[in-house]
């Protein structure tokens, strides 16, 4: 964790629309973001379904360029992907062909790091996410809560300086989600990494977030930003928690009120 | 049901046996009990004489192994590239669509006059036969490969070529193992074809079917017709078994 007051990663007036192939109209999806991610910080964005979660997240990522507006990573300007910036994405993305070990390896190769450093590597990761063991399975060996382990090591392995992870846990069974979730702070606190996580889970960002940013409905704008000072692990019993929860859940409530009327 | 694999095969020998031993199939068509004969004399007695049937099946496969390997080696690359890139697709898929359906055959009097009579002007034949599918096929495969996985690995640190060589490639794997099953077997009944008209002399199945009928040898005609069918069959299981090791992870 670095001190230093320089936001780990910053939007500064970022908009994105696309163009419709088939209308040829424009269609905005973000309007106008001002995010300054802290580093060392877990982070969580929440937003009403459908309202540009993933695509603020991947403008992040480098996966989409933005229209208008400018992403700072380390002070310096964002141009495409890269290893600086990790992603872990919903469906898991692990290369099936190849085994657990092999999914983790895949960036230290392209780093240069030589294979027998990089294949001890892989193995303190999966070390960290708890699949000591498994390193010779193939994906389809393994359970939801599994690959998405798999994929979180392979994006630690390389080392970003930020991770991004949009909806994670969304395709998991209730019981495993909320395991992933405390393992997601349980891993956060070890290894301190800064962490921008995407939900439309009130709950979820409630749990896992130091900060948290609400989204409107499309075309996002950020209309709650709050710092969540409970301690971790969370109970979701507790008033405070309950309390955080259902101050979001009605401004959530609102923006999907708003889009009910129009 | 099982049982029935080996059972029908035997009731339709069974029946030809019968057929043409009483002469219903006309005078030509020989009985099966000849045609084993017929393999037995091509294996030690050779036709045309001292051509011995080895000699025959290794000059087919010699030929239809150049003839795939070339397309696979040029097939391969080309469909990877034009699945990953729209501008290469866009420029090469009419010309593909329009080779595609000139029957191999067709390029015969072409294909003398560039590589002369023999193994070179065959192997291209069976090029052009297997090249089309295995194209297409790993055209589709590329095409279908999961966005995601390509993103993932532009976020770990991938460029283009690592995206060409390390995901879509091995992604389009079991695609590219299709279309070549189909290649294989399209260049092998190529190669029949090719050597009943682009052979003149020497070693050939297709040429010794072509030789044999000359002489109305029906007994050793259809025996290099039930030689041809073995042998192509034994080739889509071995490539099956090939597929098997090779997508272990699927
Ligand atoms: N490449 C694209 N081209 C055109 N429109 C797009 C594209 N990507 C996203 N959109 C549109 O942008 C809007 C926001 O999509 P996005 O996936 O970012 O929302 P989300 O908040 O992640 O939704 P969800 O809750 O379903 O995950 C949607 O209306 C979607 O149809
Ligand atoms: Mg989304």
């Amino acid at each position: 964790m670095n001190g230093n007051g320089r936001p780990a990663l910053e939007l500064r007036s970022l908009s994105k629309s696309f163009k419709e192939k088939k209308t040829g109209r424009t269609l905005e999806v973000l309007s106008g973001l001002d995010i300054e991610v802290r580093p060392g910080r877990l982070t969580c964005i929440v937003g009403p379904s459908g309202c540009g979660k993933t695509t603020l997240l991947r403008v992040m990522g480098g996966l989409e360029a933005p229209t208008s507006g400018e992403v700072f990573l380390g002070g310096k300007p964002v141009r495409g992907p890269g290893p600086d910036r990790g992603m872990v994405f919903q469906e898991y993305a692990l290369f099936p062909w190849r085994t657990v070990l092999r999914n983790v390896t895949f960036g230290l190769a392209l780093k240069g790091i030589p294979a027998r450093e990089a294949r001890e590597r892989a193995e303190v990761y999966l070390g960290t996410v708890g699949l000591s063991g498994c390193e010779d399975l193939y994906p389809r060996e393994l359970s939801g809560g599994m690959k998405q382990r798999v994929a979180i090591a392979r994006t630690l392995a390389v080392e970003p300086s930020v991770l991004l992870m949009d909806e994670p846990f969304a395709s998991l069974d209730a019981q495993t989600r909320n395991g992933m979730q405390e393992f997601l702070v349980d891993l956060w606190m070890r290894t301190g990494t800064t962490i921008v996580f995407v939900t439309h889970s009130v709950d979820e960002a409630v749990f896992l977030g130091q900060d948290i940013i609400g989204l409107s409905r499309r075309p996002a704008r950020i209309v709650e930003r709050l710092e969540n000072t409970l301690g971790y692990p969370r109970t979701r019993t507790d008033p405070e928690f309950t309390g955080l929860r259902a101050r979001i859940l009605e401004y959530l409530v609102k923006e999907m009120a708003m889009e009910r009327k129009i | 049901m099982k049982k029935w694999k080996v059972l029908s095969p035997l009731i339709v020998l069974a029946l030809w046996q019968l057929l043409a031993g009483l002469g219903l199939l006309g005078k030509s068509t020989p009985t099966p009990v000849e045609v084993a004969q017929g393999i037995y004399q091509l294996t030690v007695t050779g036709f045309p004489p001292g051509y011995r049937l080895p000699g025959h099946i290794a000059a087919s496969l010699g030929r239809v192994l150049l003839g795939f390997g070339m397309a696979t080696l040029f097939a391969v690359p080309l469909g990877i590239l034009m699945g990953w890139s729209p501008a290469f697709d866009n420029a090469l898929d009419p010309l593909v669509e329009v080779v595609r359906p000139v029957p191999p055959l067709a390029w015969l009097p072409l294909a003398l006059t560039w590589f002369g009579l023999g193994m070179f002007s065959s192997a291209f034949l069976i090029f052009l036969g297997a090249f089309f599918p295995i194209v297409l096929n790993t055209v589709s495969g590329v095409k279908s490969v999961d966005p995601y996985l390509v993103e993932a690995a532009r976020t770990l640190g991938a460029g283009e070529a690592t995206v060409l060589a390390r995901v879509l490639a091995p992604a389009a794997l079991p695609s590219i193992i299709t279309g070549m099953r189909i290649g294989v077997g399209i260049g092998w009944m190529t190669v029949i074809a090719a050597e009943m008209v682009g052979v003149k002399s020497g070693y050939g199945l297709g040429y010794m079917i072509l030789t044999a009928r000359d002489v109305a040898r029906f007994d050793y005609v259809v025996a290099g017709m039930v030689v041809i069918g073995v042998i192509g069959f034994l080739m889509d299981r071995l490539i099956k078994a090939a597929e098997k090791r090779v997508l272990r992870w699927r």
